[in-house]
C-alpha cells in the first residue's frame, strides 16, 4: 500500500512536468487583476473559438452585477480581486538552492506521507519551476481509454477537440450566473479535466485529476466536466496530494456532472490544500460549486470528499435528481484545525419519482476552528415517493473550537419521507487513557480514533485515496490534543 | 518486578491512598481484595500512569526503575498492562487494527520493525483459541456492542496479544457468568509464565478458585491493612468485611 501511495505521488510530481502547459511562464502571466480584457487575453492564449469568448465575457459581466455571498458560517477579509492574477503562470517563485531553506515543517509533513527526498524537493519548488503549472491532468492507460471510447483530456484539449460536447454541456449543470464564484469562474478558468463516457461503457480504470495550486497572489480556477452517456460508468479521484505553503489564495473550481439514463459516476475528492499556520495565517480560500445532474432515470451520482485543508472551504456538492429513481449520495468527512473554517454540506433535490438521496457528513473539529454542516434537501411538488436520509456528525476536539448544523428542508410532496440524524460527540479521556495504556501515543489514539469515527465516510473512497487519506486525517489533527 | 513503597495518593486534595506499600516477585500472582471505595481502581489507575492523580508521596518501581515519571504509554511499553474494569468502546476501529497499532508502538519504542502482518495474524489465531473467541471478533470495533461478558474475554485477549510482564485485572470478574469466568480465568492461567506477574483486584472470592494467588492483600481505607495466603480469601468470604473494619 505504502508503495502504492508512491506510485501515486510520483505520478502526480512526473505530470507536471509532462503536462506543463506553457514552458516560458512568464511570457504567460497575465496583467494583474480583472478586467474585460484580461478574460479576453485568457480566451486568446488558449487559442479559443468565438462562443468560448462569448460565454466567458457574459459571465464576466454577470459576474460584474453580483456580490460575495455573505450568508456562510465563514469570516474573512474581503477578497481583493484586482490584486489577483487571474490566468496561470505566477510570479516566478523565489527559487530555494537546498531543502535547508525549506520550511522544516513542510518536510516533516513529508516524510509523514512518504514523498521521497527527490520529491520533496520538487514539491516544496526547489529549483523546479514546474511545480508553479496551474493545472495538471494526468491520464493514467489513455490506450486502454481510448480504445473503449472513453475521452478523458485536459478541457482545453476539450474546447479544441471535442467542441460539440463542451458546447452541448458545459453550464448545464452549473449555469454561468448560478454564484458569484461560479460567474468569476466560468469568466476566467484557466484549464480543468474533461471526460465523456459513452453508452454502455465501464470505464476500465479510475480516473484521476491532481489539481496544484500556483504561487503566491493568483488565483486558480479549474473546471471539471464529466458526461456519462447511458449506462456508463465511471469513477472519478479528485486530490492534491501535496500542500503548497502559500499566502492567502483563491481557489474557485467549478465541477460539473452529467449522468444520462441508468448511468452511475463516482466522484471522490481528498482536498489537501494548505490550511494556514497554526497561527492562522496563509492557506487557500476554497469557493467551489460542485453539481450533478441525474438526467435519466435509474441514474446515480456519488460525492465522496475528505476536506483537511483550505483556510476557509465553502462548498456544497449537490445532486439534482431529475430522472425517476434517480439516486444521489453525499459522504464527506471535514477537518478543521487551528483557525480553518469550513462551511460544507451538501444539496440534494428531488424533482423525479421515486427519488432517492443519502448525506453522510462527519465534522471534525480541533483547534480554534469552526465546522460547520449546511445542506438542503428539496422535494418537488411532482416527485412522489421520495426518500432522504441524513446523518450529521460532530467530533469536537478540546474546548475552543465550534461545530454548528444547518439543515434546510423543503418537502412539497407529502409522500416523501425524509430523515434528519445528527450528534455531536467529544474524544473521551477515557477513549484516549485506553488507548495510551495498550502502548499507543496520544496522537496516534486520536487519529486511530478519528479513522474509526470517520470510517463509514472513508470505505466509499477508492482503496489508494482512502490509504491516503487516513494519514491525512492523522497529520492533520496533529498537536491539537495535549 | 514491582515494589511500591509508601505510596500515597490524592484526587484533587482527598487522599485517597494513604501509603501503600506492595512487593510483586517475577512469576506471582497477587490478589487485592477489600469493599468498594477503598482505593483499588485508583491504585490500578496510578500504577498504569493515568494522569489527574497527584502523587504526594513514594514510589512505584516497575523493572527496577520508578516509573512516577514516565507516561501512560512508555509505561505500557515497558510491559505493564492493565486490564480496565469498563472497558471503553472505540467505534469504527478494528480490534484487528488497535492491536496492530499497539503491538507496533510498543515494537517501535523497543527499537524493533514493524510486526509482519502473516506473523502478526497467526497470533491472533492462536490467542483467539486460547479465550475461546469467536471467528468475526478481530473485525468488529474495539468493545462497541459487546456484552460485559465479551469485553471482559476481549480484555484478556488483549493481554494475551500484548504479553506483558505485569498484568493488573482489574474486577475482570464482575459481570462474568460462569462459564465466561472460566474461560476467562483459565486464559489468564495460560499465560503464567515465571517471568511474568498478575495482580487480580476483585471483590469476590469466586474468582480466585480459578486464579489461585501466591498473596492475598486486603486494601482498606487507602492502606493494605491485611497480607496472607490464598486462605486469606477464604477467610474473608466466611468474615466479611467487617471483620477487617474491626481489626483495623
Amino acid at each position: 500500500m505504502e508503495k502504492d501511495q508512491n506510485n501515486i505521488l510520483e505520478e502526480v510530481t512526473n505530470s507536471d512536468y509532462k503536462y506543463g502547459f506553457y514552458t516560458d511562464i512568464e511570457m504567460d502571466t497575465a496583467p494583474v487583476g480583472l478586467c474585460e480584457d484580461t478574460v479576453r487575453f485568457i480566451s486568446a492564449k488558449k487559442n479559443e473559438p468565438e462562443w468560448m469568448l462569448e460565454f466567458r465575457l457574459k459571465a464576466y459581466r454577470h459576474w460584474l452585477t453580483l456580490t460575495e455571498p455573505t450568508w456562510a458560517h465563514l469570516h474573512h477579509p474581503p477578497i481583493q480581486y484586482q490584486d489577483i492574477i487571474f490566468y496561470a503562470a505566477p510570479k516566478r517563485k523565489k527559487e530555494l538552492k537546498s531543502l535547508d531553506e525549506v520550511d522544516p515543517e513542510l518536510i516533516e509533513t513529508f516524510n509523514k506521507l512518504g514523498i521521497s527526498l527527490d520529491e520533496q524537493k520538487k514539491l516544496s519548488g526547489v529549483a523546479v519551476d514546474a511545480v508553479i503549472d496551474s493545472v495538471s491532468v494526468k491520464t493514467t492507460f489513455s490506450d486502454t481509454l481510448s480504445k473503449y471510447g472513453v475521452i478523458f483530456c485536459s478541457f482545453s484539449d476539450a474546447v479544441q477537440n471535442h467542441p460539440d460536447l463542451v458546447k452541448q454541456y458545459m453550464g448545464s449543470v452549473v449555469p454561468s450566473n448560478d454564484n458569484f464564484f461560479a460567474a468569476l469562474n466560468s469568466a476566467v478558468f484557466s484549464d480543468g479535466s474533461f471526460c465523456y463516457i459513452p453508452k454502455g461503457v465501464r470505464c476500465p480504470v479510475e480516473l484521476s485529476t491532481y489539481f496544484r495550486i500556483n504561487a503566491a497572489n493568483t488565483g486558480q480556477f479549474e473546471r471539471t466536466l464529466i458526461v456519462a452517456d447511458e449506462g456508463a460508468y465511471v469513477s472519478y479521484m479528485e486530490g492534491c496530494t501535496a500542500p503548497m505553503r502559500d499566502e492567502n489564495q483563491l481557489h474557485a473550481a467549478i465541477v460539473e456532472i452529467v449522468a444520462m439514463k441508468d448511468a452511475e459516476v463516482k466522484y471522490s475528492t481528498v482536498q489537501n490544500w494548505y490550511p494556514g499556520n497554526k497561527k492562522g495565517e496563509g492557506g487557500i480560500y476554497n469557493f467551489v460549486t460542485k453539481r450533478g445532474i441525474c438526467k435519466g432515470s435509474h441514474s446515480k451520482i456519488s460525492w465522496t470528499q475528505v476536506e483537511t485543508g483550505s483556510a476557509i472551504t465553502w462548498k456544497y456538492p449537490s445532486v439534482v435528481l431529475m430522472g425517476d429513481n434517480s439516486v444521489g449520495e453525499f459522504y464527506s468527512v471535514a477537518v478543521t484545525n487551528n483557525f480553518q473554517q469550513a462551511d460544507t454540506g451538501s444539496k440534494m433535490i428531488h424533482l423525479g419519482k421515486n427519488t432517492k438521496s443519502t448525506i453522510i457528513s462527519k465534522g471534525i473539529s480541533a483547534g480554534q476552528s469552526n465546522n460547520s454542516y449546511r445542506g438542503l434537501v428539496k422535494v418537488i411538488k411532482r416527485a412522489e415517493n421520495a426518500r432522504n436520509f441524513s446523518q450529521c456528525d460532530s467530533l469536537l476536539l478540546g474546548d475552543k473550537c465550534g461545530a454548528h448544523t444547518y439543515p434546510y428542508i423543503k418537502a412539497e410532496n407529502h409522500t416523501s419521507i425524509i430523515e434528519h440524524e445528527a450528534t455531536t460527540s467529544k474524544i473521551s479521556d477515557d477513549q484516549l487513557f485506553y488507548c495510551k495504556q495498550r502502548g499507543i501515543s496520544s496522537e496516534s489514539a486520536i487519529g486511530l480514533i478519528v479513522n474509526g469515527y470517520a470510517k463509514e465516510v472513508l470505505m466509499h473512497l477508492p482503496m489508494e485515496f482512502a490509504v491516503e487519506a487516513q494519514k491525512l486525517l492523522a497529520i492533520s489533527l496533529e498537536g491539537s490534543v495535549g | 518486578m514491582l515494589s511500591i513503597r509508601n505510596l500515597k495518593v490524592s484526587i484533587k486534595g482527598k487522599e485517597i491512598l494513604k501509603g501503600i506499600n506492595l512487593e510483586v516477585k517475577a512469576g506471582e500472582v497477587h490478589a487485592i481484595m477489600g469493599p468498594n471505595g477503598t482505593g483499588k481502581s485508583t491504585l490500578a489507575y496510578v500504577i498504569a500512569g493515568r494522569e489527574g492523580y497527584e502523587v504526594t508521596e513514594g514510589e512505584i518501581i516497575f523493572k527496577g526503575r520508578n516509573i512516577l515519571g514516565l507516561s501512560a504509554e512508555e509505561r505500557a511499553c515497558e510491559g505493564l498492562f492493565l486490564g480496565f474494569q469498563y472497558p471503553v468502546e472505540i467505534p469504527g476501529v478494528s480490534i484487528t487494527n488497535f492491536l496492530r497499532t499497539a503491538i507496533n508502538e510498543q515494537r517501535k519504542y523497543k527499537g524493533l520493525d514493524p510486526v509482519p502482518a502473516t506473523e502478526f495474524l497467526a497470533r491472533m489465531e492462536e490467542k483467539k483459541k486460547l479465550l475461546e473467541l469467536q471467528e468475526k471478533l478481530a473485525s468488529r470495533s474495539v468493545n462497541e456492542g459487546f456484552s460485559g461478558g465479551e469485553k471482559k474475554k476481549n480484555e484478556i485477549f488483549q493481554m494475551a496479544m500484548l504479553e506483558p510482564m505485569l498484568a493488573i485485572l482489574d474486577e475482570t470478574d464482575s459481570g462474568l457468568d460462569i462459564d465466561a469466568l472460566r474461560i476467562v480465568a483459565s486464559g489468564v492461567n495460560k499465560l503464567r509464565r515465571p517471568d511474568n506477574s498478575t495482580i487480580v483486584i476483585t471483590h469476590y472470592q469466586r474468582l480466585l478458585e480459578y486464579i489461585v494467588p501466591d498473596v492475598v492483600h486486603v486494601l482498606f481505607d487507602g492502606r493494605i491493612v491485611k497480607s496472607g495466603g490464598k486462605e486469606l480469601a477464604l477467610l474473608l468470604e466466611e468474615k466479611g468485611y467487617e471483620w477487617i473494619r474491626k481489626e483495623s
